[in-house]
């Protein structure tokens, strides 16, 4: 069952989605007492007021160190805590890929690790720090949930879910210095291992997840004026993905298309993919970062500059329906 | 007087019982990690059998002493000590490296008794480092981030390197914020063994003095005879009589210690032919 009835009716409240994240988190630490945070020389923000007053044993910090950061709260869920990592998403990745593959995810921790600035998207830092590759590279990971919200409501509720799980749990949120546009109601309820269907529409799917669902949302709504009516899901959990919703839009919709921050090559665009060729073979069309990296610049800058802005997603599905149209006319003529 | 000796000498002959037991394991993949079992055998017996607090019986105990094999790969010997505690039958030695065993050919969590899977090195400290973070952590109040402390760690947290492992850099982040949170409930044994998979560890990246490096990140450390029952004995019980600081044991031992004919070579990775084997078992007593 799709579920539309959570979209906001207005979306021009924005939110910073780390302050949504540290507000859930205040809110779980009050209702469970096993929630730590651990950073790894990383803002704490409002959490780290309320936490180091309330709680000052379970806010640490264990330095620029995000290896360490990762296996010692594979350690911290042993001795029966619930931690929840901070660090920049390409150093928990990168630095931390090792620990999360075998002291998260091979002895199965009942750890969280929070990925923050994930994503090109982030503005004014340069390409060592924009990361391209982590759903691409975490997903290849057996055991591990992942989730990638893609407004501050979501966020929040993506936290309480990740809390809720039993298990190695990956968030991943985007450029900590900005807000957001509010795209769900207060009532939303976050739920592991589905899509949510923001836009109905039979002639093309578009599959967003992160930020970039506000876009797709946008030129969903612009080409219902043009007549063109777009399915927009919202994959807040590339792992599991919700294989149900991605093959229904797929038979319904014969076209695809995906938009995502990261690289195509195993990110989003690689998972629907796979997902569609075995299952329901369909028009596929991945906006994304086409395997380069990153530049500097401000989040539009970025934007523009690797494709990511709503003009190449309506270019996208202009070209997936004049593909299918074609093919489909090939398919009448024989 | 005789007690202690009683003791000493009992830890000694369950070593060597481990040593056999271990090469029995090792034959079933028929090649094993005979060096760094032995090397490690004598202060692992007494850390399982005389220090800690653990209780085969309830495997998950919550307040139970952590033992974390960081030198993940000296697995055979640790099985063959969980078999001798209870934790596993014994029957269930000859399932070792057999498709679908609890035992992994590294130290792995599929198996009761075991707290952190090994294989890659350099990461066990950090792990030992987080869960005695977490035998101090107090929800509601300060207790991991003060000194002196307003209550006793729950449990404590030991943690065996090698020294070849010593190589890997999250080693020294892990001993910094040892350090640095004062946890003086966590104990690193360094099997100071002289040897790593390809050489002798001066030849692959000198450690020079690791006692020397571990006192700079600020542990309180001291250096004994590794495969001396006596002096592992009274070095354990020693750490536990050390506030404010996690001590660092560089343990001098002998790679392959027990086995004569491969004492003190890079025995690192060894075929378990018969007649290996049948060697070592007369060696050992058996």
């Amino acid at each position: 069952m799709l579920k539309t009835i959570y979209l906001r009716e207005k979306r021009d409240t924005l939110e910073n989605m780390y302050v949504a994240h540290n507000r859930a988190l205040v809110q779980l630490a009050e209702k469970n007492e096993k929630i730590v945070s651990v950073y790894g020389d990383f803002p704490s923000g409002e959490v780290g007021e309320v936490f180091q007053e309330k709680y000052p044993d379970r806010l640490i910090d264990v330095g620029i160190a995000e290896g360490h950061l990762i296996t010692s709260a594979a350690g911290l869920a042993d001795a029966g805590w619930i931690p929840f990592t901070h660090c920049h998403d390409i150093f928990a990745l990168g630095r931390g890929y090792n620990q999360i593959r075998q002291n998260l995810a091979y002895d199965n921790r009942n750890a969280k690790v929070v990925l923050c600035n994930s994503g090109v998207v982030w503005p004014a830092i340069g390409p060592s720090h924009q990361t391209i590759e982590d759903i691409a590279a975490l997903r290849a990971i057996p055991n591990l949930l992942i989730l990638s919200p893609s407004d501050a409501i979501s966020t929040e509720k993506a936290t309480f879910a990740a809390a809720d799980y039993v298990g190695p749990v990956i968030l991943r949120l985007p450029f900590t210095g900005a807000a957001f546009p509010i795209l769900y109601a207060n009532d939303f309820e976050f739920e592991i291992g589905k899509a949510v269907c923001i836009h109905e529409g039979s002639d093309v799917a578009i599959l967003a997840t992160g930020i970039l669902v506000n876009s797709a949302l946008q030129v969903a709504e612009e080409l219902e004026k043009e007549g063109i009516q777009v399915r927009v899901l919202d994959i807040q959990t590339i792992k599991p993905l919700d294989e149900e919703a991605i093959l229904s839009a797929a038979k319904e919709t014969d076209a695809i298309v995906t938009v995502e921050d990261g690289n195509i090559y195993g990110g989003l665009g690689g998972a629907v993919s796979e997902l569609t060729s075995e299952n329901y073979p369909v028009l596929v069309k991945r906006v994304g970062v086409k395997d380069q990296f990153g530049d500097s610049g401000t989040i539009e800058e970025i934007k523009e500059c690797l494709g990511l802005t709503p003009p190449m997603i309506k270019q996208a599905v202009y070209e997936v329906m004049e593909r299918k149209g074609t093919k489909k006319k090939r398919k009448g003529r024989k | 007087m005789t007690d202690r000796k009683e003791l000493i000498a009992g830890l000694q002959a369950k070593a060597n019982r481990l040593r056999r037991d271990s090469l029995l394991v090792m034959k079933e993949m028929g090649i094993g990690w005979l060096g760094g079992c032995f090397s490690s055998a004598d202060f692992i017996t007494a850390l399982f059998f005389y220090r800690m607090k653990h209780d085969p019986k309830n495997p998950r105990w919550e307040d139970r002493d952590r033992l974390i094999i960081s030198k993940g790969h000296s697995c055979e010997l640790f099985y063959a000590a969980l078999a001798e505690a209870g934790y596993i039958p014994k029957e269930e030695l000859c399932t070792y490296s057999h498709p679908g065993t609890r035992l992994q050919t590294h130290v792995d969590c599929r198996s009761p008794g075991i707290d952190c899977s090994g294989g890659s090195l350099g990461l066990g400290l950090s792990f030992a480092v987080g869960t005695a973070m977490g035998a101090y952590i107090l929800s509601d109040c300060r207790n991991l981030t003060t000194f002196p402390r307003y209550q006793q760690a729950r449990f404590r947290a030991y943690c065996v390197l090698g020294d070849g492992e010593c190589n890997e850099g999250q080693v020294w982040e892990a001993a910094a914020n040892a350090s640095h949170y004062k946890l003086d409930n966590l104990t690193a044994i360094v099997d100071h063994n002289k040897f790593q998979s390809t050489a002798a560890v001066k030849v692959k990246m000198d450690p020079l003095s690791l006692a020397e490096k571990f006192k700079a990140f600020g542990w309180e450390t001291r250096e004994i005879d590794g495969n001396d029952m006596a002096e592992i004995v009274e070095i354990l019980d020693w750490a536990l009589t050390v506030t404010g600081k996690p001590q660092a044991i560089i343990s001098h031992t002998i790679k392959g210690k027990g086995f004569p004919s491969l004492e003190n070579t890079n025995c690192h990775y060894v075929k378990i032919t018969d007649e290996l084997l049948k060697k070592g078992l007369e060696a050992l007593g058996e």
